[in-house]
């Protein structure tokens, strides 16, 4: 089923307008308050839109205007797996399954037939007896996910499934939700950058109710434009003007680098192979605009040098800043000093006293840095 | 996280200072002791020929049946508006909420007043009432009026905070499965807001037990009509003391027994502690 809409809502300031294709499976990401719950609230029929139109599979699901039309969200064929499971504490795990298959009109029978299947796709039918009281979140999240998919949405809807689970739990349900993902049409809204990997074909960046980055998850992530984007694949990303091989940026001056297009995959190094995927990068930023063009220098924080003085000789970006913040990442520290991140050692932190407020140079080499067409 | 239940709690300390038990106790004796003073003065003797009296079980079987069918009343229009206070948005919402919770702090006796010039015979609705032969005004149903018009915001109050309380997510969740409002009113928000329902027809039953104002205004004091058990025992004070003594006690008695056999503290629901995820990945 295909999933068109276009729709803004003043009241959250929302615009947005995107499509789902059959049997694809859209994340929506973006930092808090960007609109991503509002996206999946409008799709559910839980939010009305001041305009705009929806179709799903062709039926329609609102179209503002005169005259108008709304379907409810018990009509839409939408549905939907929040972050807390709510499951409906005084009904037993199965008649919550059976719930929306017995909604739908299906005899107690059948119902109790389909929660059953469902309850057996998410490994969850030794379960079935049980109140929702006596199941862990994961288990809970699970059962959740069987009730939502036993009315055999048109679409469904996933608003950060995995985000009230403890890490040991999160794996499991992702691999799950990879499986029944698996030609169904979905929206996850997440925060990790492992689900959209994982579930998702393509990735919309939302930032102020708006969409402000889209296309396949591996190329987002190599090639990210915005800011949110690069922080999820782990990217320093500066924004300015094309100039030959660099790009010129109001705040750090001329940021050299290669341009990304000549090698394609190792573009962004680092937080590519990081996130494990490097391939299906579009050739569409082989060829760089004309010099003055909106341009991007992104690089990895594992590429960047720290030095309390600046370093002489080689041709290397040198960036004065003040760290912000520091966080242990993996075996090494992350330092971050505005919107810009280094991976250096313990040891070289302690070596150079590095503290919040320290004022240093973040240092990089023109190979490691990938310049693009914004 | 939802609260854990008591008896799982896993932080001893309480931050309540000593003194304010102190306090708390003086309210308690203030409202108990009155009880054991009533209780002292029962002449038990002549107790149950005192109850058993043909006035005293007339009243006490009209106070019972009137009670019940003014919490019945009660909850028929108490639901839908509490429902509608709890979950729709209109204008006026605010005053119309103000005014219907008016019976709480409006005197009885007002609210029988009210009541005898509207419902009377020469009241608004009652001259049209008298027309079509019915005539409401000391009647057996003028007595369960009066007691629901004064117990309806009690249910109202109650299951207004319980529907607040319990959100909308499960009922936007129900929808999403495809169930219509109905449905999800039956199946999903009524047995989430049981227990507040419960304790809200509890309070009007009792609320309509102790009706006395309204109800001598509205309904007068006819045996057997209309004569309801706190007003048998108003009249018996006058005449017969140790009557008016049993018969305080037996209304108290029955009241702290429905009390007792239905409500229940405000409580969450006891949450098992996290079993460990069976399955593997």
């Amino acid at each position: 089923m295909t999933l068109e809409v276009d729709a803004t809502v003043a009241g959250r300031r929302l615009d947005i307008s995107l499509r789902v294709g059959a049997a694809e499976t859209v994340a929506v990401m973006g930092p808090n308050g960007a609109g991503k719950s509002s996206v999946v609230q409008l799709l559910a029929g839980l939010l009305r839109p001041d305009a705009g139109h929806a179709t799903l599979g062709g039926r329609t699901l609102f179209r503002t205007g005169s005259p108008g039309q709304w379907l409810p969200p018990h009509a839409r064929g939408v549905g939907l797996l929040a972050q807390e499971p709510l499951l409906f504490p005084h009904l037993s795990v199965l008649d919550n399954v059976a719930f929306g298959p017995r909604s739908q009109g299906g005899s107690r029978a059948a119902a109790a037939a389909a929660a059953r299947h469902w309850l057996g796709a998410v490994d969850a039918l030794q379960l079935a007896g049980r109140k929702p009281g006596q199941l862990s979140g994961g288990q809970a999240q699970r059962v959740a996910l069987a009730r939502s998919l036993a009315t055999e949405p048109e679409l469904l809807l996933l608003d950060e499934p995995m985000a009230a689970l403890d890490i040991d739990t999160a794996p499991f349900l992702r691999s799950l939700l990879k499986r029944v993902l698996a030609g169904r049409s979905a929206v996850i809204v997440t925060h990790h950058v492992l689900d959209a990997l994982m579930l998702a074909d393509r990735i919309i960046v939302m930032d102020r109710g708006r969409i402000v980055e889209e296309g396949p998850t591996a190329a987002i992530l190599a090639h990210p434009r915005s800011g949110f984007a690069a922080s999820l694949a782990g990217l320093n990303v500066l924004t300015g003007s094309l100039s030959g091989t660099g790009v010129v940026t109001p705040d750090a001056g001329l940021v050299a680098g290669r341009l990304a297009g000549a090698f394609a995959d190792g573009a962004a190094g680092g937080g590519v192979a990081a996130v494990g995927r490097a391939q299906g990068l579009g050739p569409s930023y082989a060829a760089p605009g004309p010099g003055g063009a909106d341009g991007m220098a992104a690089f990895p924080p594992s590429a960047v040098s720290v030095f309390l003085a600046p370093p002489q000789g080689s041709p290397r970006n040198c960036f004065p800043v003040t760290v912000t913040e520091l966080e242990p990442l993996g075996d090494h520290i992350r330092v971050r000093a505005g919107r810009l991140a280094a991976d250096i050692s313990p040891a070289a932190t302690a070596e150079l006293r590095l503290a919040p407020g320290a004022r240093v140079f973040f240092v990089v080499k023109a190979a490691e840095v990938a310049i693009y067409p914004a | 996280m939802p609260a854990l239940a008591p008896r799982n709690r896993p932080w001893q300390y309480q931050a309540v200072p000593r003194w304010v038990y102190v306090v708390a106790a003086a309210g308690a004796l203030f409202v108990l002791v009155p009880l054991v003073g009533m209780v002292a003065k029962v002449n038990w003797g002549k107790f149950i020929p005192l109850i058993t009296s043909p006035s005293s079980l007339d009243a006490l079987l009209l106070s019972l049946k009137t009670a019940s069918a003014s919490t019945a009343l009660c909850i028929i229009f108490g639901v839908p508006l509490a429902l509608v206070l709890a979950r729709a948005q209109f204008p006026g919402q605010r005053i119309l909420r103000a005014l219907i919770l008016l019976p709480l702090v409006v005197p009885p006796v007002v609210g029988g007043l009210a009541l005898l010039y509207t419902f009377g015979r020469e009241g608004l609705v009652g001259r049209s009432l008298t027309v079509l032969g019915i005539d409401i005004a000391f009647s057996t149903t003028a007595v369960v009026m009066a007691q629901a018009f004064v117990a309806l915001p009690f249910l109202v109050l109650s299951l207004e905070g319980t529907l607040r309380t319990a959100g909308q997510k499960y009922e936007a969740v129900a929808a999403t499965l495809g169930a219509r409002p109905s449905t999800v009113l039956r199946r999903i928000t009524v047995p989430l807001v049981l227990p507040g329902l419960l304790s809200g027809a509890v309070l009007s039953f009792a609320r309509s037990l102790g009706e006395f104002g309204a109800t001598l205004t509205f309904a007068g004091s006819l045996q057997g009509v209309t004569r309801t058990l706190p007003l048998e025992i108003y009249l018996q004070r006058e005449t017969d003391p140790d009557a008016a003594v049993a018969l305080s006690f037996l209304l108290i008695a029955v009241a702290v027994v429905v009390v007792a056999l239905t409500y229940r503290a405000p409580q969450q629901p006891a949450r098992v502690p996290e079993p460990t995820e069976a399955a593997a990945p």
